[in-house]
């Protein structure tokens, strides 16, 4: 397991590694990166100032070996817009993209779990061809139109829920079903094949051969061994809901990182987005690491497997 | 799953599987032949009629702003769906939108298609250092989500048409380079490259005559289920204002700019809405098809 645990850890920094080079390349590719660190009325001196504070002056690999070194310090520079330092201010809005992102999580599992058993018990049935019908309009449907959509109904014509904002739970109604109910049209899909797969199992028959009840046979022997893949999908899943809802955060003025990265590329505060997108995939890849590791614990199979190889 | 590893193992090539032609098995299931006949429609509307379109798209009536749907003319004009809060034709912008949505899938997907197909295809082949380093490239960039790579892209290169085609290539091309490489490790091993090899043939004629056929079904498919995520991230991002820029119209926009006006005309960001979910839905129905006809290996994968 050590082993393991050691290689994965070392998948996930290379990444790591790879993202901030990525960020690195990206400032330095639209040839001049001190216009990009500078507001537009921005002064000749202005621009010397920031050369020289950040060393763009410097040979490309200094520079290079330099902007590592402060990201792994956690220095990921000031928000001119703000003028508060980007580290700070995204510590101010991990939490609500955290509580978004697990509501959704919720959503994704309850809703997507329960629609996917619906449709592989009654395979064939109008009930299967309800819920794959709905489960592929959630997958068409953008989110953005849908959150417009529930906005309409529940938030103008109803008045049951407030429009925007971050308050009370019937603030992280409606988004965390926007972002949670894309996730659980996949996860539903993915249920259904995994449940049919297993349903068709010798374990199945001889459990009902023996005279256990259905739900006996369904709860305890099928869905426990369907469960893998879907907790795979919901682990990549979750990775995506923090690092991935700038539009859902957009359009319900909800106060987190994707907002915060959204509105940096418009007021064109390129450390913040800098920031965000160095964040983000620290987050994805260390939510990817704790799945790996829970999957490895399990399902012994992987872990045997991933030793061998 | 114990049974269905033989199945993966069987071997594949194009002319085997021609009981009947891919597209007639495609289309004789109820979902194919929706999808066909709703794209069908759609690639009319977008690459036809948009060239007739009722009014100028950009024309604005100052007078008659946020009228909605009806066919009942007024002032002189029919507004079959109705005008914006610049008084211009939303049915005019729609399909004008529709066009411009088109376009950017139907150009992004195949240049990320080729760009993943030329580095899954060499790395996999050729293995070395150059492997490992696109490897470790597309591995980083799989771990920021898209739309945030998307965004801090947009933020470098700006916005508009051929911007948003380079920031969705940027994005897109990772997930074939992935697959392709993985299709080639195990095809270059197999019996026909080894014999290819034997008789001299060179390493490009390998890959384009023997490599090349054996992954075409893969890509093909995965490029089909990239169509739908193409149209969505290029729609949330001129929703968002980052995208295509006025005044060309596109549907994500127009959603983006009805956005204020929920409260008094719901129909504003319902008919790009509508429209966008069909466009997906009819990429969706046919992607799923596509992929048990051509390639049931690929099932249950969510898009690239």
């Amino acid at each position: 397991m050590s082993g393991y645990l050691v290689r994965r850890l070392a998948l996930s920094a290379t990444a790591m590694l790879g993202v901030i080079t990525i960020v690195f390349v990206l400032l330095h590719v639209s040839g001049d990166p001190a216009s990009l660190l500078v507001t537009q009325d921005a002064t000749r001196q202005d621009m010397e100032r920031i050369r020289q504070a950040y060393g763009l002056d410097r040979p490309l690999s200094v520079q290079y070996a330099r902007f590592i070194a402060r990201v792994a310090r956690g220095d990921l520079g000031y928000s001119y817009r703000q003028g508060l330092p980007v580290t700070e201010l995204i510590a101010d809005h991990l939490g609500a993209t955290f509580e978004l992102a697990l509501a959704s999580l919720a959503v994704a599992i309850l809703l997507g779990v329960a629609l996917g058993m619906a449709a592989a018990t009654r395979r064939g049935s109008g009930v299967d061809t309800a819920a794959m019908t709905v489960a592929l309009l959630g997958t068409s449907m953008p989110s953005f139109w849908l959150g417009l959509l529930l906005i309409i109904v529940f938030g103008v014509k109803l008045g049951w829920l407030p429009i925007s904002g971050y308050g009370g739970w019937d603030h992280l109604v409606m988004p965390a079903f926007v972002l949670g109910g894309f996730y659980a049209a996949q996860v539903s899909r993915l249920t259904r094949t995994s449940l049919l797969e297993v349903l068709a199992q010798d374990y199945i028959r001889t459990g009902r051969a023996k005279g256990l009840r259905d739900r006996v046979v369904l709860f305890k022997h099928a869905l426990r061994n369907a469960a893998l893949p879907v907790l795979t999908v919901l682990g990549l899943s979750f990775g995506q809901m923090l690092g991935g809802a700038l539009i859902v955060e957009s359009i319900f003025a909800w106060p987190g990182m994707g907002r915060l990265a959204v509105q940096a590329v418009l007021g064109r505060d390129f450390p913040v987005v800098q920031g965000a997108t160095i964040v983000g995939a620290a987050v994805f890849l260390a939510v990817n690491l704790t799945v790996d590791l829970v999957y490895g614990w399990v399902d012994p199979r992987l872990r045997s497997a991933a030793q061998r190889a | 799953m114990a049974g269905s590893t033989l199945v993966f193992e069987a071997p594949r090539s194009a002319r085997s599987a021609g009981r009947a032609s891919p597209i007639l098995r495609l289309l004789r299931t109820p979902s194919g032949a929706v999808g066909a006949a709703l794209l069908g429609i759609l690639l009319v509307a977008g690459f036809g009629a948009s060239f007739a379109t009722p009014y100028d798209p950009a024309a604005q009536d100052l007078r008659n702003t946020v009228h909605p749907p009806s066919l009942v003319p007024v002032r002189g004009s029919v507004h079959l769906l109705g005008t914006d809060q610049l008084g211009r034709d939303i049915l005019s912008r729609l399909l004008v939108g529709l066009r411009i949505s088109l376009l950017v899938a139907l150009t992004v997907v195949p240049l990320s298609t080729a760009l993943g197909l030329a580095v899954g295809m060499v790395t996999g082949y050729r293995g070395g250092w150059l492997d490992v380093a696109l490897m470790r490239l597309v591995d980083a960039q799989l771990s920021i989500p898209t739309l945030l790579l998307a965004v801090a892209v947009v933020a470098v290169l700006g916005t508009g048409l051929p911007q948003i085609v380079a920031v969705l290539v940027i994005a897109g091309w990772p997930g074939y380079a992935r697959v392709v490489r993985a299709e080639v490790l195990a095809l270059r091993e197999r019996e026909f490259a080894a014999a290819a090899r034997a008789v001299g043939a060179s390493d490009i004629r390998i890959l384009a005559q023997h490599v090349l056929p054996n992954v075409l079904p893969t890509v093909l498919v995965l490029g089909t289920l990239h169509l739908p995520v193409v149209i969505i991230f290029e729609a949330a991002l001129s929703f968002l204002g980052l995208g295509i820029q006025p005044p060309t119209p596109s549907l994500g926009q127009m959603i983006g700019q009805a956005q204020d006006l929920v409260w008094q005309a719901w129909w504003m960001p319902t008919i790009p809405g509508v429209t966008i979910t069909l466009v997906v839905l009819a990429f969706n129905l046919l992607g799923d098809r596509m992929r048990d006809v051509l390639d049931p290996r690929l099932r249950g994968l969510g898009p690239v």
